[in-house]
């Protein structure tokens, strides 16, 4: 056995880009603090707006409609919190409506609102994960402050049509929010032609390090701050520029714009060769998520009489990182609840597997993956009560 | 692969052997067992069957299958490996405890969850007693009061759930009265039928 990493975990967090880390090195020497009106103030301050203009050439936006913020979780949260702002006091407007397979940062942030009697309206999917429009352009009232769904989905890849969710949105007035924590940097991204109002993402997903993020906040809206006590991003995210961070998922995003076709179609012939190599050689499995409105590296499979946990657990023997949606690999006794809305039932979730591949998936990873997961599969379900 | 990649793995060494080489797993389609029993469900996570040959009162031989996490797998073969050669009165007294120990230990969240080997073996002696037609001296010896003001056993609670009669605190209220007294037992109740359901694959 070698020590070598089979990494197919890119959904949960990336490896950060050698370029990356030596543009986040650098920065270090950028020490000052980029409010302050010095010299070194001010290079840190060119290293930020420079950065701010990079990950806005990734997302479609323009440079003064990004915020930097710690990471997806925060930029969800700040947008969710808006309710309670001034930009919806007045308007009679309350309502949330948001997905059932939100990331945890959206679904959590959205049920403590109803807990506090905020009206919260949750729409279903189909078995591929897509958004029942039906029922959204039901629920789009005059009452609805916020539209909140992600452009992909974390556990099974699913890409929404954020642009018509978004027209449902304007037609009722209401403003569009879009999760795009998966999707940024993987996908191509039109913030501006999409027309939402904001939009989340997070550096770490796209090869920058872990604790940085952005919230794109269309032109002519100002928000309310979730952290309060400073001037920092025009009143709206206070806390002191986190240089290396920032400068990290500048550089990421700009490798990730310029690499993204490039990337995105040899990713997905390495995500299908896996999926047609588990289909020829695994009876009995199901796949989760969209057949083509997919991330280019996402391919979950259902594995009946094979538990996930002890799928995941065998992988990593070899090397090989996944994730499963089973209730043991969580602490809880639930499993997905993403692979629940879909509606494939509590023994297929029990059973997933996540192969997220990213920009270093390499044939060779997908060659050994094929070469050991047929047996563990076999050998799982050789001991089960099946 | 090296130490130092396999020293931060989530279970103990004894686990781990237990999951990489479970023992006496049963994959003789016509095994023909003295007792059987099953516990669990797929849907929540975690199924169990045991199966028994008995001789002169003691478990001749013990195997298992079990659909699982890598602690159910470990626990079910660790248990397998305990009760062989155990009296009948032994084996039906192995608790989830005496499988952890002899595992070195399990996270906190999987010592319920995920230890059901001990209950698949009793139900695999209670089978066995039933199709010799003897009485089941050990059922009774192991009910416990739980509520004291009405006289309700861990037994009876078990049997409601396992019935499907009961899935709530509130049904075993209204249908036992359970806790209506002095209520000390209610949050005890409460986790045992939730035990239950995840025993008898209620969930």
């Amino acid at each position: 056995m070698s020590e070598k990493i089979f990494y197919m975990d890119n959904n949960a967090t990336t490896s950060v880009d050698p370029a990356v880390r030596k543009a986040v090195l650098e920065s270090f020497d950028l020490y000052g603090n980029a409010s302050s009106m010095h010299g070194p103030g001010r290079h840190a301050s060119a290293a930020i707006e420079k950065a701010r203009g990079q990950v806005a050439a990734l997302l479609g936006a323009d440079a003064d409609e990004i915020i930097f913020t710690s990471g997806g979780s925060e930029s969800n949260n700040t947008v969710l919190d808006l309710v309670f702002s001034d930009l919806f006091s007045g308007s009679g407007r309350k309502r949330i409506i948001t997905s059932s397979i939100e990331h945890p940062s959206v679904v959590e942030t959205v049920e403590s609102y109803r807990e506090k009697g905020f009206p919260v309206t949750i729409i279903g999917v189909d078995s591929t994960g897509k958004l029942n429009m039906d029922e959204l352009r039901k629920e789009a009232r005059e009452d609805v402050a916020l539209i909140s769904i992600m452009t992909a989905n974390n556990e099974i890849g699913t890409i929404q049509d954020i642009a018509e969710i978004t027209r449902v949105a304007a037609s009722c007035g209401a403003l569009m929010h879009t999760d795009a924590v998966q999707a940024a940097g993987r996908i191509p991204l039109d913030l501006h032609g999409l027309g939402v109002d904001f939009a989340s993402i997070s550096g770490h997903k796209f090869h920058a390090p872990k604790g940085i993020g952005a919230l794109f906040v269309r032109k002519g809206l100002h928000i309310a701050p979730l952290i309060r006590g400073g001037h920092q991003e025009g009143g709206q995210r206070a806390g002191t520029y986190n240089t290396p961070g920032i400068v990290g998922i500048g550089a990421a995003a700009e490798i990730a714009l310029r690499l993204m076709e490039e990337d995105g179609k040899r990713i997905a012939m390495l995500r299908d060769r896996l999926r047609r190599g588990i289909e020829a050689s695994i009876p009995d499995i199901h796949i989760n998520g969209h057949p083509v409105d997919i991330l280019p590296g996402t391919l979950n499979v259902s594995f009946p009489g094979a538990e996930g946990e002890s799928i995941l657990l065998y992988l990593d023997m070899e090397g090989v990182a996944v994730s499963t949606g089973s209730a043991c690999a969580t602490g809880s006794l639930e499993p997905s609840y993403v692979l629940i809305a879909t509606g494939v039932g509590a023994e297929l979730a029990h059973g997933s597997i996540r192969f997220s591949l990213g920009r270093y998936s390499t044939d060779e990873d997908v060659d050994f993956v094929l070469s050991k997961l047929p047996s563990i599969i076999l050998r799982l379900r050789e001991m089960s009560t099946l | 692969m090296s130490d130092s990649f396999m020293n931060d793995w989530v279970y103990t060494d004894t686990v781990k052997e237990h999951f990489m080489n479970p023992k006496n797993i049963l994959n003789d389609p016509d095994y023909q067992d003295d007792g059987r029993g099953m516990v669990g469900s797929m849907a929540c996570g975690d199924q169990m069957l045991v199966v028994i040959k008995v001789e002169n009162d003691r478990i001749a031989d013990c195997k298992w299958k079990t659909y699982g996490c890598a602690s159910a797998i470990a626990s079910t073969s660790m248990m397998s490996e305990m009760a062989a050669g155990m009296t009948l009165d032994e084996a039906y007294n192995l608790t989830p405890q005496m499988i952890t120990d002899a595992l070195g230990g399990l996270p906190q969240h999987k010592f319920h969850c995920s230890v059901l080997g001990d209950k698949a073996l009793r139900a695999a002696i209670d089978d066995y007693l039933e199709r010799v037609g003897r009485e089941n001296p050990f059922k009774k010896k192991i009910a416990k009061i739980v509520c004291e003001c009405k006289g309700i056993t861990d037994q009876q609670i078990e049997a409601l759930v396992k019935a499907g009669t009961v899935d709530t605190l509130e049904q075993l209220q209204q249908e036992t009265g359970l806790g209506t007294v002095c209520g000390k037992c209610k949050s005890l109740a409460e986790e045992m039928v939730e035990e239950f359901r995840h025993i008898y694959g209620r969930e």
